[in-house]
Formats: C-alpha cells, sequence, structure tokens
C-alpha cells in the first residue's frame, strides 16, 4: 500500500520536524527557554502542522479530483457503438475499472508480469478466465477498446500516484523548512499553533453542514433524473405501486404514503395514552424508589435496536394478531399487517413519548400545582386541569417528533408490514411503507439509471422533507414553550 | 371580625356529617383513583412490553447457543480419498467435497450396524442425518493432514438441521410426517444414536466464530463474519467520530461567536440528529459508493455512514459535558495567564471527559444496533470469507451483526428463526456491556460541582 507510505513518512517527517523546531527554538535563546515567546513544545508544534497540514490536504483533495480527470480522459476512448453494446457510459467505465484492477491483483500475487499486460491481446487470450482464474470476476467478455481503456486508465493512474507521491513528499519537506527556517527565539509559535488548531476545530464542526447538504444533493440529483424518466404527476399523485423491471412500471406515492401514515397513526394510538399516562404517574405519582426503578427500566425500551422490535414483530406479535385476532374476526390471513408494525412501533415509542412528555411535565413552575391544591383539587383534577393545559405545546412537539420517528422507521415495517402496497382500511391486511419501498428499491444488484431504481431516491427526498418539517415545526414549538417558564 | 360572628349569621347547616363523604366527594375520590390507576397500569404495559420482548427473544434464541454433533469413527479409506497415492495435497484436492459425502454415510451405516439398531432406512437416508457442512470439514481437515489417510479417526460432525431441531423440539414426529426434507424414521434412528451416546447437543461455539453458511444448512450459520464487521466498523465510528464530535462541540461551546453561521450549524446538528437512518444509508450509496468509488459491503463505507449519523449524539453529550464545567474553572486557568485554547485543552477538557466518554459510548452503542443504512450499501451479501486484518480488511467485503439478523429473517428454513434469535441474543450482550460501561463511568467520575 504506497499510499499508507507516503502517509506515514508524511507523519514521520512531522515527528522529526516536531524535534528539530524544538531544539532550533531552544539554540536560538541560547539554551534558556525562558527567554522563548512560547512554550519550546509549541515552536515543534508549529514545524509539524506545517509539514503535515498541507501535505495532508493536498493529498486528500488529489485523491478525490484523480478518478474523474483519469475517467473523463478514459471515457473519450470509447466509442459511441461500445457504449450503446453496454447500455451505457457507466457500465463501460464500470468494466474499464474492473480490468484495470484485475491487472493489478494479478501482478500483486505474480499471476502476470507488467510485460505480459501490455502485450495481452483480445483475440489471443482469454482474459475474462485469466482473471477469473486468480478471483476477479467479470460481467462480460473484454473487448479490445475496453482492454486499450484499462490499459490507459491503468498507465494514467500510475503517473497520477507517482506525481502526487513526489508532490506530497516535496510539500511536506518546504513546509517543513519554510517553518524551520521561521523558528526564532521571538516568533509567537503559540499564537501560529493556536491559530491552526481554531481553524481545524471550525472545519470540524463545518462538517454537520457537509453532511445536510450532501444528504439533500445526493437525494436532489437523483430525483431530478427520476423525474427526467417518469412525470412527476405520476408519482405524486399516482395510486398505483407496480414496479417491473421491464419497464412500464406504475410507481405512485400515495398507497406507500397511505401505509406509513396509517402504521404511524396506529403506532402514535399505542405509544401516546401509554407514554403520557406513564409520564403523569412518573412525574406526580410514584414514589422515589418506584421512579428508581421504572423509569431506568422503560428507557431501556428506547436503547433496544429496531431490528430487534422487528423480529419481535415478525416471530411474536405477528402470528399472535393473526391466530386470536385476524382469523377469528375473518379479517385476513397475513402475520406481517398494519396493526402488528403499528403495535411494535407503539412500543418503541412509548420511552420516547414517556421521557419527553416528563421532562416536560416537570418544568411546570411548582407554584401552578400549589395554587391548584390550594383551591381544593384532587391530584388528578390539578393534573387534568392544570399541568396538562399548561404542557400541552410541550407535549404536542413531542408527540410530533414521535411522529417523525414513527415516519422514518425503517425495520420494524420491513420485517412486520408487508411489502405489498395496498390502499386499504382494514388493519388487518398487509401494507407497505416509503421506507421499505426504499429497501427494497436499492437492495441487490441495481442498475442506476433506470427509473424502479432512481424512484428510491425520490423517496427518500419525500421522506427527508416530511420527517425534517415535522422536527423543525416540533422543535420550534418545544422551544416557545420552555422559554414561556424560562 | 370576632362581633360579627359573635354577632351570629348561622351556619348553614350541613346536609350530612364530615366524616362520611357526600356524593360529589366520593366521585371525585373515585376519580382519583381511576386515574392513578391508569397512570399505573401504562407503567405496567409499558414494562410488560419489555419483559415481553425479551422472554419472545430469549425462548426463541438460547437454544442457537447449543447444537446437536454426531459422533462416529469413520475410515478414511485411501482408494477413494488418493486415487493417486502419493500423498500429494495438490492430487488430493481434486477429490471434491460430493467425494467424502458417501465416505461419511457409510461410516454412519457401518456404525448403526455395529451398535445393533434396527432401521429400514437406506444408506442415502441414513447418511441424510448427517449435515451437508460436515464433508467440507473433514476434507479440509484431511488436506491439512495428509497423513490421516488410511486410519480410522473418530470425526465429530453436526447433524442436520431438522435432527438439531428434533433434539431441541423444534421439530417433532408430526411434523416430520409433513417434511419432505426429513422422516420419522430418521428422527428414530437419531433417537437411537442419541441412546447409544453417539448424538449429543452441547454448547456451541460455532455460532461465535463460523461465517454464515447457505440457505439450506442452517446447522452450520454463525456470527463469525458479522462480529468482526461491526467489530471493524465500531473502530471506524470511534476513531473518526470521536475527534471530530469533540472539536466540533469545543469551538461551538467555547470559541463560536454568537452569529447567524453558529446559528446554522446548531440547528442542523439538531436536525441530524433526528433524520431517519435509512437517509444516510442514501446518503452512502450515492456519495461513498457511487460517487466515490469505494467497494460494497464493506466495513469502512458502513463505518463511514455510521460516523455520520453518531457525530450529532457525541456532539450533543459533549456540548453538554462541556457546560457542566462549571466558569470558575476557565477564569481561574486564564487568570493565571493561560490563553483561551490552553485553559480549554488543559483544563476544561480532562474536567469534561467522563461526560464525552459516556455519550461515546451511548452513541456506539447506537451505531452498533443500527440496520437500514447498512442494508442499502450492500452489507446484505452473503459473505463467507472472514475479512482481512484491519486497514486492508476495512475494504473486504463482511456483514454486520444487526444485517445478518434482518439477513436470517428472510430466508425460509424455520431453523433461521432460531439463529437470528440467538444473534439478537449475543448483540443484546454487546449493548448491554458498553451500556453498562457507560453507567459505570458516569458513576465513578462523574462531579456534581
Amino acid at each position: 500500500m504506497p499510499l499508507l507510505w507516503t502517509v506515514i513518512i508524511i507523519l514521520a517527517l512531522g515527528a522529526v520536524g516536531y524535534v528539530m523546531g524544538r531544539q532550533r527554538a531552544i539554540t536560538s535563546a541560547g539554551g534558556d527557554a525562558r527567554l522563548l515567546h512560547s512554550l519550546p513544545g509549541y515552536y515543534g508544534a508549529n514545524v509539524t502542522l506545517f509539514t503535515v497540514i498541507p501535505a495532508l490536504l493536498v493529498l486528500a483533495v488529489w485523491l478525490l479530483i484523480q478518478p474523474m480527470v483519469i475517467q473523463g480522459q478514459v471515457t473519450g476512448m470509447i466509442s459511441d457503438r461500445a457504449i450503446e453494446t453496454a447500455g451505457s457510459r457507466g457500465l463501460v467505465m464500470s468494466d474499464v475499472r474492473r480490468v484495470a484492477n484485475g491487472f493489478d491483483t494479478a501482478i500483486a500475487i505474480g499471476a502476470l508480469t507488467p510485460d505480459q499486460v501490455r502485450d495481452l491481446r483480445t483475440d489471443t487470450t482469454d482474459i475474462r478466465a485469466r482473471l477469473g482464474e486468480i478471483g476477479v470476476a467479470l460481467g462480460g467478455e473484454v473487448s479490445p477498446e475496453v482492454l486499450e481503456a484499462a490499459r490507459a486508465y491503468r498507465a494514467l493512474t500510475r503517473t497520477g500516484n507517482l506525481f502526487l507521491t513526489i508532490t506530497v513528499l516535496v510539500l511536506a519537506g518546504l513546509g517543513l523548512a519554510y517553518a524551520y527556517v521561521r523558528t526564532h527565539q521571538e516568533f509567537r509559535a503559540r499564537n501560529a499553533v493556536e491559530r491552526a488548531i481554531l481553524s481545524i476545530l471550525i472545519l470540524a464542526s463545518t462538517l454537520a453542514i457537509l453532511t445536510t447538504v450532501g444528504i439533500v444533493f445526493s437525494m436532489v440529483f437523483e430525483t431530478l433524473n427520476f423525474f427526467q424518466l417518469y412525470p412527476w404527476q405520476d408519482f405524486f399523485f399516482g395510486l398505483e405501486w407496480r414496479p417491473s423491471f421491464e419497464g412500464n412500471s406504475d410507481l405512485g406515492l400515495i398507497p406507500l404514503l397511505w401505509g406509513t401514515m396509517y402504521i404511524s397513526v396506529i403506532a402514535l394510538l399505542v405509544a401516546v395514552p401509554i407514554g403520557l399516562f406513564a409520564a403523569v404517574y412518573m412525574a406526580e405519582y410514584a414514589g422515589k424508589r418506584f421512579r428508581a426503578i421504572a423509569k431506568p427500566l422503560i428507557e431501556v425500551l428506547a436503547g433496544i435496536p429496531t431490528i430487534v422490535y422487528g423480529l419481535f414483530a415478525l416471530i411474536t406479535v405477528g402470528p399472535m394478531l393473526r391466530d386470536y385476532f385476524a382469523e377469528p374476526l375473518g379479517l385476513g390471513t397475513s402475520s406481517s399487517s398494519v396493526m402488528t408494525a403499528g403495535i411494535v412501533m407503539g412500543i418503541m415509542l412509548i420511552p420516547f413519548v414517556s421521557s419527553l412528555s416528563d421532562d416536560i411535565i416537570n418544568a411546570v413552575p411548582q407554584s401552578l400545582r400549589d395554587g391548584s391544591y390550594g383551591l381544593g383539587a384532587t391530584q388528578s383534577e390539578t393534573v387534568k386541569q392544570v399541568i396538562l393545559p399548561a404542557a400541552l405545546p410541550g407535549i404536542v412537539g413531542a408527540v410530533l417528533l414521535a411522529a417523525s420517528r414513527a415516519i422514518g422507521e425503517t425495520m420494524i415495517v420491513v420485517l412486520g408490514a408487508g411489502a405489498a402496497a395496498k390502499l386499504d382500511l382494514n388493519p388487518f391486511e398487509a401494507m407497505t411503507t416509503v421506507t421499505v419501498k426504499i429497501v427494497g428499491q436499492l437492495t441487490g444488484d441495481t442498475d442506476f439509471s433506470s427509473p424502479e431504481a432512481l424512484v428510491a431516491f425520490a423517496l427518500g427526498l419525500t421522506l427527508f422533507v416530511i420527517t425534517l418539517g415535522l422536527n423543525v415545526f416540533a422543535l420550534y414549538i418545544v422551544r416557545k414553550y420552555r422559554e414561556q417558564y424560562e | 371580625m370576632t362581633d360579627a360572628t359573635a354577632a351570629g349569621v348561622p351556619d348553614a347547616p350541613r346536609k350530612s356529617s364530615l366524616y362520611a363523604a357526600d356524593a360529589r366527594t366520593t366521585r371525585r375520590n373515585k376519580a382519583e383513583k381511576r386515574f392513578r390507576a391508569y397512570g399505573l397500569s401504562a407503567v405496567s404495559l409499558g414494562l410488560l412490553a419489555l419483559v415481553l420482548l425479551l422472554i419472545s427473544i430469549l425462548s426463541n434464541g438460547l437454544s442457537s447457543f447449543r447444537q446437536t454433533y454426531i459422533t462416529i469413527p469413520v475410515t478414511l479409506s485411501a482408494e477413494r480419498l488418493d486415487p493417486a497415492g502419493n500423498r500429494d495435497a495438490a492430487e488430493m484436492a481434486r477429490v471434491t467435497t460430493f467425494g467424502y459425502v458417501p465416505l461419511l454415510g457409510q461410516s454412519l451405516v457401518d456404525y448403526v450396524a455395529a451398535a445393533g439398531i434396527e432401521t429400514e432406512l437406506g444408506a442415502q437416508e441414513i447418511g441424510g442425518l448427517i449435515s451437508g457442512e460436515a464433508p467440507a470439514q473433514v476434507r479440509a481437515r484431511v488436506l491439512a493432514n495428509p497423513g490421516l489417510i488410511g486410519q480410522t479417526i473418530q470425526v465429530d460432525m453436526l447433524v442436520g438441521g431438522r435432527i438439531d431441531g428434533f433434539f431441541k423440539g423444534r421439530v417433532s414426529m408430526d411434523s416430520a410426517g409433513r417434511d419432505s426434507n426429513v422422516s420419522p424414521e430418521q428422527l428414530l434412528l437419531a433417537q437411537a444414536l442419541a441412546d447409544e451416546g453417539a448424538i449429543v447437543t452441547r454448547f456451541n461455539w460455532r455460532f461465535i466464530t463460523a461465517p454464515d453458511a447457505s440457505d439450506t444448512r442452517p446447522e452450520a450459520a454463525g456470527l463469525g463474519v458479522a462480529i468482526i464487521g461491526s467489530l471493524y466498523m465500531m473502530m471506524i465510528v470511534l476513531v473518526l467520530a470521536l475527534p471530530i464530535g469533540v472539536a466540533s462541540s469545543i469551538y461551538l461551546e467555547e470559541f463560536a461567536p454568537k452569529n447567524r453561521i453558529t446559528d446554522i450549524i446548531e440547528v442542523n446538528i439538531s436536525n441530524l440528529a433526528a433524520v431517519p437512518s435509512i437517509v444516510f444509508g442514501i446518503l452512502g450509496l450515492a456519495i461513498f459508493i457511487n460517487f466515490a468509488g469505494l467497494p460494497q459491503s464493506a466495513p469502512i463505507v458502513g463505518g463511514l455512514v455510521l460516523t455520520l449519523m453518531t457525530l450529532p449524539t457525541i456532539i450533543i453529550a459533549t456540548r453538554a459535558s462541556l457546560r457542566a464545567v462549571p466558569p470558575s474553572i476557565r477564569s481561574a486557568a486564564l487568570g493565571l495567564g493561560a490563553s483561551k485554547m490552553q485553559s480549554v485543552f488543559h483544563h476544561v477538557l480532562p474536567l469534561a471527559a467522563p461526560g464525552i466518554l459516556t455519550g461515546t459510548i451511548i452513541g456506539l452503542a447506537q451505531a452498533l444496533g443500527e440496520t437500514a443504512p447498512l442494508l442499502l450499501i450492500g452489507m446484505v451479501a452473503f459473505v463467507r470469507d472472514y475479512p482481512s486484518a484491519p486497514l486492508e480488511g476495512f475494504f473486504d467485503p463482511a456483514s454486520a451483526l444487526p444485517v445478518q439478523v434482518y439477513n436470517w429473517t428472510q430466508r425460509s428454513d424455520p431453523a433461521f428463526v432460531e439463529r437470528a434469535s440467538g444473534a439478537i441474543i449475543v448483540l443484546l450482550v454487546f449493548l448491554i456491556f458498553m451500556n453498562a460501561m457507560a453507567v459505570l463511568l458516569r458513576r465513578r467520575f462523574e462531579r456534581r460541582w
């Protein structure tokens, strides 16, 4: 791994720089560290930072850009005819990359020599079989064009990597030399180092923004691609979901959205009463000991991974609902149903609702309670007529947050709700949700140029927008409510 | 005032005694009791759900930690396994796994005859007791040690999934009658062999160490690759999310000016914490795999996606514990001539460290149980080879614990339900361990100022 070595060399240079810088600073002060502007370590750290940071930055940027540049160069070598036979430019390019990587593996394990690779010809050697022997699987036969492109790809990558190594090492050396020369008794090393650290801190905190931008971009672009292949009116208002990989799919959002909403409503019908009553009981009635035991136990429910709930729905709740409710009542014979997913998801949301409501109820000022008791109200009357109305906005916020959780939940519905997209009212019928279909369309081998795969990005964007809207609204309400009593 | 009372406005006559509650009070008291009962039952319902969940998982999954094995003497005949007769491993490797199947079957037939067990089954059906995985294991053992050929050795083999299910109570004579994979006679024979002591059920280390097995061999499926994959991802998350999270919290909490940009960052972080996890999967697929060209089903991609997911949790926890350090510490450091940066890194950060670690562990625990985003980046693939050691191994295909659970739920053989529940027990043990560590850290080091 030559790249790893480059990084190690840079880091080693940095370490050497630290010792050198420190030494030079002390020498410049005649061996008396008190005469320096900063502590000696700062001079060393300054040299290290100058050596390592620019080099690593360039390395990262280069690695990001190089594949794109090479891709652009190599793509020019492939004729339109080859692209047509393979289906798309992306597929040809991935073939080229695979062949090139295959050569690299072959050379690394000694199955081929570099000279052999240069002399390979498609009409004399079965390249696919040769590479297959060493464990590189290719999708189809290698055409001369692809072979040529793969060779060019390898050559360009090698030159690129060579230049990269040289550039980066020279940069590290230059940085070291510059900082070393600047190191002097009067040099304000601490300020320089602290500025550098501060910019690292700032960089780290912008990552959150970058993530959001990444999320939005990754989905918006593919969604736009999708809408070029499939009319947006049919997506947003279509009542049918029938993807077929031969084309002519119906990809309507409405049945998925209906399933999502139906399951979320049932989940909230389970979670909100239980969670709210539990929170009231914990906050107003429960003794200290009861609270100390029951509260963490209920919160354990929040720490359990959703896949566990999914399995619970699949092997316990689903069959139970089917055997004791759906079949005797003649409502259906499927063990995965809206009811199954809804109830299990409701259980998952109980601690979410209860701990948020608990906080909010505790934040209601004691004076309101005292006033109510003073007027002769019982505890339950106080809760119902004073505390809950006062806490209502906060509780609404908590419920909205829970709803956004329910809408975005994946594993419980994947395992508990079924896969059939339906517009039905029967809660014992299997239905499906937006998240289930995102998983369904993107798992396994997918062709990213077909609307059937791209629709997942549109679904993801829809989901993102809905949950984001709910969150922003809920946080706004909660914040507003908190200010009221502060 | 006294005069007024003395003047005597007569009290309104009471309709009843103070000691007997009137109708309205009774009603109110009853309502109070009812309300209290609702609250208590809500709490109990929550706890009941937790108990049910655990019982369901434990009762289904505990049996996967035990596995049924058969131990019989097998004669490794030279003419079958080494036709060339020169004990050359490369030559012997020509005998495929299928070459070993009749050998093991015949050994079992011989053993049954020698033990005097009467059965009407043919050799094929008797051999069917042995797992499809066993020939491959015996073959690997022979190839590793060609000297074994010609000897008769005691071989410890897995029995088939249905037979294993019979000893665990999952398969009965009735269900075997309806099952094309196993017959009641085979179960009777297995029972006889168990009485003989050849078939025993014992603790199943392979469940934790072995890789996944194919659809038809639930008895051989294990969690080895999944545990390693999860471990690799946790390493990546820890190495990336902790420094980045701490750095950005320090900036936001200690240095950031109160302006628009800071505000945007803060709103962003709290919103990211609530983005559905599957959206992060889409991000990983589009950016790390399709755009950056990283390999599918590799721990590196999973680790990066989980890092982005865990960051908000770590940032929120870190900021809370930085805020909990009293300002007097900062002022004292500044007063003694430390720079702002020195006061933060030398004094505030060490004092906040226990809280930061607790938050990090809880974030890691969340990441460990996360499934949905990993499905999208191809971690569902069937992986039998262990990934190599780290750095390179980060780019090898691997599975992950929760994804393995999902994988097993998608298979048709009911024995995989047991496996999936068993995998969840392993996952929960890891989670309990991590959370216990977090609680311990908090108890031991948390300071109340």
